[in-house]
């Protein structure tokens, strides 16, 4: 070991060149295994999108002959493509999930064009047919389980006023707040969302104070769309607000705050996916879903939440997943009093349109720019 | 003090003054300024070892997966390199400042801006050959970075206003301006859930050096570190800069421009790190959005500190911070490490190599003959 050190150092003054003869190969010895590389923007306890995905990852632990692989907190940058490859390299990975929306172009597509015999697996749904066959994006239709959350809390919220704390006024999040906003309606047609933009993933200061300002309007259940949720619901039910959760369960953060949550469920699909791949199966490459593909799921409801919500969530919830309800249905109007979708017309989850949203429906209070 | 510094200089013209080998007294100190810092590195590595071994974690392993992450495979060099890269170039952003005395940590600022710029002359530029449209991205991304942290030099200057403050708000203003454009004027209509420019095009994409996966970037830092370094010691320019550094109304009575000395430092300061945005953008991302804000400004400071804000010396400090950049992946990898155990190495080489600053012309036998 003593060797290592002298080298390094003699790297360090400057005679670097030695070493690059010296190459060790990494590759760990153990063939049968299937190396699986997780890679994440932020940490992986950041009760939210970040852990997540590592809860999928540590449901691959118990499966046999797979091996997991981890980093976080790795920019969107080069930084990206040398963890994954640093991860094929020395680790020997065949199956690698960059799991941050911003890892897919240029980084993942160019280390999937080098190592055309891997897979590689992102989260954001954004594969399309020019890209390489060895890569496949898939995402969740999250907006399903705010909608029931949203049932929810429009039962509880007895000021009728709710708030949300979003990061950037992008499609993604717009429909969430649609979908939180659409579901508490159907609880209490009057209510209102007041929506907060702190313009980046993950600002705790900002949210914190998003927070604060929602509950001193009056506002009584919050919840939130950015990256990790942790701030927004401790100081939530710090101030005596109560919660819906994002990305994971945070109930633990604030039992006796937390009424509902939607929750991303990799635990189920990461599996999944593996053992397609294990098995010799061809992944596909654009892989969607809801609450009844599994991929998202409600939290557990919140002691507090009465009888009559957790019956209207309930149902909401099963009708969702036999694919009898729609939650963008017409006639929609948004908060400026233009009709978005028209009567007659239903928009389905795979519905291109709900892609390209750029509106917030009628009650959300704020504004998309 | 202008008595004291002021008088001997004043008999002197400036030109005699000036010609004056600047480089002498580094000479003899010169095994000091590589002993006392490889030192300081070997303390914060036997620190850090410490630290591991209090979360259980066998201190040697720690080692030796450090070094395989950052220098044992060609991979890892390469790795290496690569983040190496941007830290040269927003290095000098701090360096060049400082040897007028001023402290620049707005660095990241002026690679956004750089970065914004040269999107702008590429989208500009469409029809244009690319070697035409690498060259303007390049003048624009300089121009751009440079006029940044000059803006800070000139409120210095003119106004006042410590430099070091005004360089670190302005990131934050490069950063909204950065997210307006992105997310209005210049957005891709397309870029739905990234909101990002409009891509410069594949044609105009700089390649890596060949036979590796590194940046030219990587090259063009290395020659600005070399420019940078022979402009400082080496002439006229750098030396009144240094003057100035020294003593700034000894500079003024000696008859100096400070203030253009100033301007003119601070733009080259910025010009770096806007070439480092730049080559980010030509090199890697191919368009300008949030992923440009990845820290590599404030990497930069400090590399130039542990660099001592020689600009040579910026570029064994790059590659080293780079190379830890490197391994700290390995060892979330292989000892379960979170990414902050990198963060706390970083800490504390940063913390040792400012402590043993007391230790410069204590070791006699150091010194040689000179001293």
């Amino acid at each position: 070991m003593n060797f290592d050190r002298i080298s390094r150092r003699r790297v360090l003054q400057g005679t670097a060149a030695l070493t690059f003869g010296a190459a060790l190969p990494l590759r760990p010895a153990t063939a049968a295994e299937t190396t699986v590389g997780f890679v994440y923007v932020g940490s992986r306890d950041d009760y939210g999108y970040n852990q997540a995905h590592a809860a999928g990852a540590a449901a691959l632990k118990s499966m046999p002959g797979i091996k997991i692989v981890e980093e976080e907190k790795v920019p969107e940058t080069d930084a990206v493509e040398k963890t994954m490859e640093s991860m094929i390299n020395l680790d020997g990975a065949t199956l690698l999930f960059p799991t941050s929306f911003g890892y897919y172009n240029p980084h993942m597509i160019k280390i999937a064009q080098k190592f055309p015999k891997l897979r590689f697996q992102h989260c954001g749904g954004l594969w399309s047919e020019k890209d390489p066959k060895n890569a496949g994006s898939y995402f969740g239709y999250i907006d399903e389980a705010q909608h029931v959350s949203g049932v929810v809390a429009g039962y509880m919220s007895k000021s009728g006023k709710l708030g949300f704390v979003a990061a950037k006024p992008i499609p993604q999040v717009l429909r969430n707040i649609n979908a939180f906003t659409m579901g508490a309606k159907l609880a209490n047609p009057k209510i209102t969302t007041q929506v907060i933009f702190t313009g980046d993933w993950s600002m705790p200061v900002k949210e914190a104070e998003a927070t604060n300002s929602l509950i001193d309007q009056g506002i009584d259940v919050v919840t939130c769309h950015v990256d990790g949720p942790k701030t927004v619901v401790e100081n939530a039910a710090a101030c005596g607000a109560m919660v819906c959760g994002y990305h994971v369960n945070q109930a633990v953060l604030a039992p006796q705050a937390y009424l509902s949550g939607a929750e991303w469920n990799w635990e189920v699909l990461y599996p999944r996916f593996v053992k397609m791949f294990t098995a010799g199966e061809t992944i596909p490459n654009f892989y969607r879903g809801g609450l009844k593909e599994e991929i998202v799921k409600v939290s557990p409801y919140g002691s507090m939440v009465s009888a009559e919500a957790r019956k209207h969530a309930d149902e909401v919830k099963s009708a969702l997943i036999s694919g009898s309800y729609v939650i963008f249905k017409g006639p929609v109007a948004d908060n400026k009093g233009n009709t978005v979708i028209a009567g007659g017309i239903s928009r389905g989850q795979t519905d291109p349109e709900l892609e390209k949203m750029n509106y917030l429906v009628d009650g959300v209070i704020g504004a998309t720019s | 003090m202008k008595a004291d510094v002021g008088a001997p200089l004043a008999p002197f013209g400036l030109g005699q003054l000036l010609r004056l080998p600047a480089y002498g007294r580094n000479i003899g100190g010169a095994a000091e300024f590589v002993v006392i810092p490889a030192l300081a590195l070997a303390g914060s590595l036997v620190l850090f070892g410490v630290f591991v071994a209090l979360f259980r974690k066998n201190p040697l392993d720690l080692y030796f997966y450090m070094y395989q992450g950052a220098f044992g495979t060609w991979f890892s060099w390469q790795n290496t390199l690569t983040r190496a890269a941007p830290l040269i170039l927003t290095a000098l952003c701090t360096a060049l400042p400082a040897q007028l005395g001023m402290v620049i940590i707005g660095g990241e600022g002026a690679l956004l801006i750089g970065a914004l710029s040269a999107t702008g002359a590429a989208l500009a530029l469409q029809s244009a050959p690319p070697l035409f449209v690498d060259l303007a991205m390049a003048c624009a991304g300089m121009i751009g970075g440079g006029l940044w942290i000059m803006l800070s030099g000139a409120l210095r200057h003119y106004r006042g206003v410590n430099e070091t403050i005004s360089s670190l708000l302005l990131v934050y203003i490069a950063l909204a301006i950065l997210n307006y454009l992105v997310e209005g004027p210049m957005r891709d209509p397309t870029s739905l859930n990234k909101p990002s420019t409009r891509e410069i095009g594949a044609a105009n994409m700089i390649g890596s050096i060949p036979g590796t996966d590194v940046h030219w970037g990587f090259v063009l830092g290395i020659i600005a570190a070399l420019l940078a370094y022979i402009l400082i010691y080496h002439t006229v320019f750098g030396f009144a800069a240094r003057v100035a550094g020294g003593n700034i109304r000894a500079a003024k009575v000696v008859g100096l421009n400070v203030g253009k000395l100033i301007l003119i430092i601070c733009f080259l300061a910025g010009a770096a790190a806007g070439l480092a945005g730049m080559m980010e953008v030509a090199a890697v991302q191919g368009r300008t959005n949030a992923n440009l804000a990845a820290g590599y400004g404030f990497a930069g400071i400090l590399v130039a500190f542990l660099a001592r804000q020689n600009p040579l010396a910026v570029i064994p400090v790059s590659i080293l911070l780079g190379g830890i950049g490197a391994s700290g992946g390995l060892l979330q990898r292989r000892l379960g490490l979170p990414d902050a155990s990198v963060l706390v190495l970083e800490g504390m080489i940063f913390v040792m190599v400012l402590a043993s600053d007391s230790l410069y012309g204590r070791f006699g036998f150091l010194r040689g003959k000179a001293a």
